[in-house]
């Protein structure tokens, strides 16, 4: 239809969209290469904030809590997603009601997520800190891993399983040997998404991570840092931050194309 | 695998959204009912003050504020995010997945670096700045950041991808012999597009602005990062309800309210886009 679109109208709106997406960000990444470290002029290349950034204990620190989040949040919810995956493609009845249960961490504004879960957490007295964020992050990433391995599972021919059944193999074997491997890039594309998505997670890990410095993750301090101002360092630590998440989401879209024949 | 085993396999994830979203979401519904104990907390007494309170001029008003910056944002995002879509799915079909993989890329990156990145454009030593000296201009640019028009310009770039997304969609699949019917009925280029492209595409329309709407009424960050401390959207009163003013049951009440503008609008939509692929098998 839109082939009869004026071609040198289309090329400007284009233009000028792509523009508007990429500049911003780009002159973040450049800027965080200037050797003066001031957005008004340019004064040669330096990679000093980067070290800058390395030796900045808080930003370390933040890090490392970030780090830990991720890393239990991802290995919680891929365990739990991934048979709840299994569970919801195995009943033949389909609810309503479970669907929308799992579907709506996906869809929930964090901020509500963020307000429940937080006054949840102080009526029961529970002393918040990484502990309570990991809780909170597995909501999410359980339900996007789930997601993910669901989809994988449409393609899943179970007249296998039922082979294997036949042959008088148990559930755990059939899960261990036949559901598993032929699902293992789901599941690792699942939890390279529930990763990267715990590591950027800002508004739940603020409300849920308690007042403590201890219990500050790395969105938190760039959260703190920026309404201080624009400094370099944090120009250097937003162009890592973006860069990890595009490349650990492209892998993850990548290994998930993969395990699916036809696409 | 058959029998209990689907409910065993679903249990601990099951148990775990249960605890960690069902209870908490319900709390919050329980808890706007309550008064304010004297020293923050609760007093367990049933009370109907909070939802008043929330109609209450100065709080409406921060409601109706932010539904003003979130349906400038919506409606900016969609005429934009359309028009790129189009021109995306009006360019060779070789050249189509990589227009809009690049289109999306920056959804990718993280929020809060996307919005720090228009701090960097916008404030007073910011590259605008630098530009306009470049070019001779000594005097103060007007103030830029911790405006309104940043706020919505903040909003517009980070939920732009997703637009682009859903009306690519449906406007990708849009069969190309219905234009020509139209044009050979006699129909212009414009009208075509007014009275048979954008009928035809419209759940993608509604999708991606119900979609900016929701994500931006609710919005924390970027009111706090671009539009100031003085800035504020129902997100801010919120949070400094919880955090900061201790009065938990009228932020639960505020809650309660946004969750449900948030909910009634998502509802309406997946309603609408279920009847409009319901009766789309006929074209």
């Amino acid at each position: 239809m839109a082939s009869q679109a004026n071609p040198r109208l289309m090329f400007a709106i284009l233009a000028a969209v792509f523009a508007f997406l990429y500049v911003p960000i780009s002159v973040l990444v450049a800027l965080s290469f200037n050797d003066g470290g001031l957005p008004t002029a340019w004064t040669g290349f330096s990679v000093k904030w980067y070290g800058a950034l390395f030796r900045n204990g808080d930003i370390m620190s933040a890090a490392l809590n970030t780090l830990i989040v991720a890393i239990v949040s991802t290995v919680l919810a891929t365990l739990f997603g991934t048979l709840l995956a299994i569970g919801v493609e195995i009943r033949r009845r389909k609810g309503r009601f479970l669907e929308t249960i799992i579907f709506a961490p996906m869809i929930i504004p964090d901020i509500v997520l963020a307000i429940a879960l937080l006054s949840f957490f102080s009526l029961l007295n529970v002393t918040m800190g990484l502990h309570t964020v990991i809780l909170s992050h597995v909501v999410f990433n359980l339900a996007f891993v789930c997601s993910v391995v669901r989809a994988r599972l449409k393609t899943f021919d179970w007249s296998v399983v039922e082979a294997s059944a036949d042959l008088g193999a148990s559930t755990v074997t059939t899960l261990r040997r036949i559901v598993i491997p032929v699902l293992l890039p789901a599941i690792v594309a699942g939890g390279l998404l529930a990763f990267t998505l715990s590591v950027d997670e800002f508004i739940i890990a603020f409300f849920t991570a308690g007042a403590g410095r201890s219990s500050i993750t790395l969105p938190m301090q760039i959260f703190a840092m920026i309404r201080f101002g624009v400094t370099p360092e944090i120009n250097a630590l937003a162009t890592l931050i973006m860069a990890f998440s595009v490349v650990a989401l492209a892998l993850s879209q990548r290994l998930n194309r993969g395990g699916l024949p036809g696409q | 695998m058959k029998d209990r085993s689907p409910a065993l396999l679903m249990a601990p994830a099951l148990a775990w959204l249960t605890a960690f979203m069902v209870v908490p979401c319900l709390l919050i519904l329980a808890l706007a009912f309550f008064r304010r104990g004297i020293y923050g907390g609760i007093e367990y007494t049933f009370t109907l003050e909070n939802l008043g309170l929330v109609f209450d001029p100065l709080y409406a008003g921060i409601f109706l504020k932010s539904a003003w910056i979130a349906g400038l944002a919506a409606l900016i995002a969609v005429v934009l995010g359309y028009a790129a879509a189009f021109a995306i799915a009006a360019a060779p079909a070789r050249r189509q997945p990589a227009l809009l993989f690049f289109a999306v890329l920056p959804f990718w990156s993280n929020y809060l670096v996307r919005t720090y990145a228009w701090i960097v454009l916008l404030n007073r030593e910011g590259l605008l700045t630098g530009i306009a000296r470049w070019f001779g201009y000594d005097g103060e640019l007007p103030k830029l950041l911790y405006t309104e028009p940043a706020v919505v310009v903040g909003l517009v770039y980070n939920y732009l991808p997703f637009v682009i997304l859903a009306c690519y969609a449906p406007l990708s699949r849009l069969n190309v012999e219905i234009g020509e019917a139209s044009r050979d009925l006699g129909a212009s280029g414009w009208t075509t597009f007014r009275r048979v492209t954008v009928p035809m595409t419209f759940h993608g329309i509604a999708t991606g602005f119900v979609f900016v709407f929701v994500l931006s009424i609710g919005n924390f960050v970027t009111p706090a990062l671009l539009g100031g401390g003085q800035f504020q959207m129902i997100g801010n009163l919120v949070y400094a309800q919880f955090l900061t003013a201790n009065d938990w049951p009228f932020g639960a009440a505020l809650s309660m309210v946004l969750i449900a503008i948030m909910m009634g609008l998502l509802t309406l939509q997946t309603f609408a886009s279920e009847k409009a692929s319901g009766s789309g098998r006929h074209d």
